[in-house]
């Protein structure tokens, strides 16, 4: 063989051994318990693909002027404000205000009830009026909302105790509201006085994730719909400027995105951690296990979920009191979170914890340690347990 | 600015004697020329022609093909085979002193064909000429020199190309001139061009994105601020030492009034940038680097998404470790290269929490490069990134082989 013949058999044959194990030299996917977004296990082809256009809609439409984006508003993308489908920062937190009690929101039309505190170039931001009492929302983590969605309002009516007949000091209720126009209720819905049981948000006024996705293009983005056709702004109905598909395949997505994976191997702090938190009552609001109903999409239905939220809404104290509020929660209530995914979060929040409603908490001792009014008892028997038994708990949470 | 440039032009204009040449020796052969005698602004005329005697134009070009296999975190693209350019160079000289010289560019992908550069070069001195067309802004050293057979790397900077415009063309005007003197050489330009508009803030990356600009193809008929972006650069050469260059391109952006009806205040760019390159004279080690600063007036009422300051450059560094016939080439080359890179978009704190802003990256590509001849590439490179977002959370990590071939034709 000459010179010319082993150069390129050399480079044949190194550029073969490339193509076959070039995978290899790749970066290795996180551990699927990890991450937060992906889909449920266990679409069909025609969800997956639904899922992806949702996916795209959620986490790279980047609206600009151009494509209706304010002219006033909090972000450009859903995923500006969810990245990774996790919680969010002080950066991406939200301010509402205008509204004390359950006569509703008397500053709407002085730009309430959310504060868009940007605007594109050229127009002024909103700057909360005189007098309005407001709260910092930041945002939630966004996985598993489907599971959540599908829990029976019979079985949320179940756990909530109004009169706190079992005497725990927890006396949890549901929020009941009325429905937008564009929203049909579930066909097995319970009615009370024409209201409805809702569930999303941290004061539970959106009744489904349709409402809650209608509400964030509208509120968060400026973005009209069908649904929602009043400009922020202006507040006159403008052209739609995302399209009832965008809008359902989003909805589709926050369906569909699966449950945080427990992480509880090699923590063997898990089950102790998980005894103590039943033992002193956390489990009294952070319900953790729930059943979904029949769905269509069979991912989802009836299903055993491990949510740690009872949707219900506690009075947690002055210290949470913001007095401010929507629908007809009274200011100091708010809807239990999941606490699902709970250790992933600084995954989302630039490497720390912002817990509690506005993030004011930025650990997780520190979140137990500010709960108050329905949650005293729970608290105080957490402040008297030992160390050890603390961290177990600590430990537990951070592995969910 | 207007005035000061307006001035220091009729100066020159008046003052020079109207008589050094083009020299049409770099339209018709590389080789006539030592590297050693040209700056990065010469590099759009540093191309190899092709040239008929009887023919009024040259012919010259490249293209860049390549294979891929890049991943990130764990969702690998598989393979992808690129037909990333053409590019055609037109050129001619009109009479002794006059030249025109095209750079047209047919990227498929992007399903576009695009003029790079289109401009009459008129000489008055060696220190002093003027430029008109289509020109290309000399903001640091690549932007001019940006040709793919002249890289080790099949991928431009990413500082070059999502920091900084690669390949930013605009219509306009401007001077330029050189001096010789031993082993010195000093260069500078001067150009009043059209430029960017809103979509530097405006865009759907989500971060301030000069780049975004590019796409507004009507810059080349209409100045969305009204007043032109100004772009001047000084370059100094010594033969042994290397080659330094200082490139500054500011102005107003935004379209501030429409219809004599002012819609917005006047807001302002400003890009600094520093470039390097030497070979060090026992191993012919090759070092080029490139770093730029960017300013940009965003709105305080707009999103801290969108930066106010970046950072951004490249080193690459490129030892030829073998020089002799291999398989029939003779005075074939194989380099082994390294190129570090690093860009942050959006420098600065969170208002609210006084935590860095991320919205960063950096990259380090090894590679191998074989060179039959000086205008012909074979490269590899294996690319290493982390990417952080806006918020700082945990990088996103990106590693694959790039295998590319470029030419000039
Ligand atoms: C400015 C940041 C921001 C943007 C942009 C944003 N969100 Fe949110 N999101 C929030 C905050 C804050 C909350 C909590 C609000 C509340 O409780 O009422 C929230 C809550 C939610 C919830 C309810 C979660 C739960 O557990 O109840 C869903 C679903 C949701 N967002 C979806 C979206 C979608 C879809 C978009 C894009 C159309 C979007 N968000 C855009 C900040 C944002
Ligand atoms: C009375 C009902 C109730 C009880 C009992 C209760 N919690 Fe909570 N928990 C809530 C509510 C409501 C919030 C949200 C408060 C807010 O957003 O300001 C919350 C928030 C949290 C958070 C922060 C979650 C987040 O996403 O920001 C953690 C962690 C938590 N609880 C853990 C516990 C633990 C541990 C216990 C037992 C010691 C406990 N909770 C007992 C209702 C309760």
């Amino acid at each position: 063989m000459n010179h010319r013949s082993t150069f390129v058999c050399s480079i044949v044959a190194f550029t073969v051994l490339l193509i076959i194990s070039c995978d290899k030299f790749e970066p290795e996917a996180p551990a699927d318990d990890s991450l937060l977004d992906g889909p449920v296990n266990g679409l069909t082809y025609e969800q997956n693909r639904q899922f992806l256009a949702g996916d795209i809609a959620f986490n790279d439409e980047i609206f600009t002027p151009a494509t209706g984006l304010g002219p006033i508003f909090v972000a450009t993308s859903c995923g500006s404000c969810h990245a990774g489908d996790g919680k969010g920062t002080p950066f991406t937190t939200l301010v509402r205000f205008g509204q004390t009690d359950s006569t509703g929101n008397k500053y709407l039309h002085l730009g309430g009830p959310q504060l868009q505190n940007r605007a594109i170039p050229g127009f002024q931001t909103e700057a909360i009026p005189q007098g309005a009492s407001s709260s910092k929302f930041t945002p939630p983590a966004n996985t598993g909302l489907g599971f959540l969605e599908l829990v029976s309002d019979e079985d949320i009516l179940a756990i909530s105790d109004p009169d706190d007949r079992n005497g725990d000091g927890i006396s949890g209720v549901p929020s009941y509201g009325y429905l937008p126009e564009f929203i049909t209720p579930n066909s097995n819905a319970l009615v009370k006085n024409g209201k409805y049981i809702h569930r999303f948000g941290k004061k539970a006024a959106a009744y489904n994730l349709l409402h809650q996705t209608v509400n964030a293009y509208n509120q968060d983005i400026g973005i009209t719909s069908t649904f929602t056709p009043h400009d922020v702004y202006s507040g006159h109905t403008i052209d739609p400027e995302v399209s009832d598909k965008t809008v359902r395949d989003v909805v589709f997505y926050l369906q569909t995105l699966k449950a945080p994976i427990p992480r509880s191997k090699g923590n063997g702090n898990f089950e102790t951690g998980k005894a103590l938190f039943t033992q002193i009552n956390c489990s009294g609001c952070h319900t953790p296990q729930l059943q979904t109903g029949y769905s269509p999409v069979s991912a989802l239905s009836n299903k055993t979920i491990y949510p740690f939220t009872d949707m219900l809404l506690h009075d947690m104290g002055a210290e949470l009191d913001d007095g401010y509020t929507e629908g007809f929660a009274k200011t100091s209530e708010w809807r239990t979170p999941p606490l699902w995914g709970l250790g992933l979060s600084p995954n989302s929040q630039g490497g720390q914890y912002f817990l509690m409603h506005d993030g004011r908490a930025k650990s997780i001792e520190e979140a137990i340690m500010m709960h108050g009014g329905e949650a005293n008892q729970s608290k105080d028997k957490f402040k008297q347990l030992k160390e050890s038994e603390k961290s177990a708990i600590i430990q537990f949470l951070k592995s969910l | 600015m207007n005035k000061i440039i307006t001035v220091f032009v009729c100066i020159f204009w008046m003052t020079l004697p109207l008589q050094a040449q083009i020299d049409p020796s770099l339209l018709k052969d590389p080789t006539a020329h030592s590297k050693k005698d040209l700056l990065n602004m010469d590099a759009i005329y540093d191309r190899p022609f092709v040239t008929n005697k009887k023919a009024p134009v040259s012919l010259g070009g490249y293209v860049e093909a390549n294979w891929q296999h890049i991943g990130t975190d764990g969702i690998s693209d598989g393979h992808q085979l690129q037909f990333r350019r053409m590019t055609l160079f037109v050129a001619s000289s009109i009479s002794k002193r006059i030249k025109f010289l095209s750079e047209i560019e047919f990227e498929p992908a992007d399903k576009e064909i695009a003029i790079e550069f289109a401009a009459v070069d008129m000489e008055f001195n060696e220190l002093f000429n003027l430029r008109g067309g289509m020109i290309i802004n000399p903001i640091g050293a690549f932007n001019q020199n940006h040709d793919g057979p002249k890289w080790e790397f099949t991928d431009r900077p990413i500082s070059s190309v999502a920091m900084l415009p690669a390949t930013w063309s605009n219509a306009g005007f401007g001077i330029y001139g050189k001096k010789y003197n031993k082993n010195w050489m000093i260069g500078y330009e001067i150009y009043a061009s059209s430029g960017f508009d809103n979509s530097i803030i405006e865009n759907t990356e989500n971060k301030t994105f000069l780049p975004a600009a590019k796409k507004n193809t009507e810059r080349f008929e209409e100045l969305p601020s009204g007043t032109p972006l100004y772009t001047t650069k000084v370059a100094i050469r010594h033969s042994k030492i290397g080659e330094i260059g200082l490139s500054y391109m500011g102005g107003i952006y935004n379209k501030w009034q429409d219809d004599g009806l002012v819609i917005d205040e006047k807001r302002s760019i400003h890009v600094f940038a520093l470039d390097f390159n030497t070979t060090l004279p026992k191993t012919n080690t090759f070092i080029t680097t490139e770093c730029a600063w960017v300013n940009v007036d965003v709105p305080k009422t707009y999103s801290e998404q969108f930066g106010n300051k970046q950072f951004g450059g490249f080193l690459d560094i490129v030892q030829p470790v073998v020089k002799r016939t291999i398989a029939g080439w003779k005075d074939a080359v194989i380099n082994i290269a390294v190129r570090m890179e690093y860009v942050d978009w959006n420098k600065g704190q969170f208002i609210d929490t006084g935590s860095n802003i991320g919205d960063h990256l950096w990259s380090i590509m090894p590679a191998v490069s074989f060179r039959p001849n000086s205008q012909s590439v074979l490269r590899l490179n294996y690319r290493i990134q982390k990417q952080t977002d806006v918020l700082g959370n945990p990088p996103s990590n990106t590693a694959g082989f790039n295998f590319g071939l470029s030419t000039y034709f």
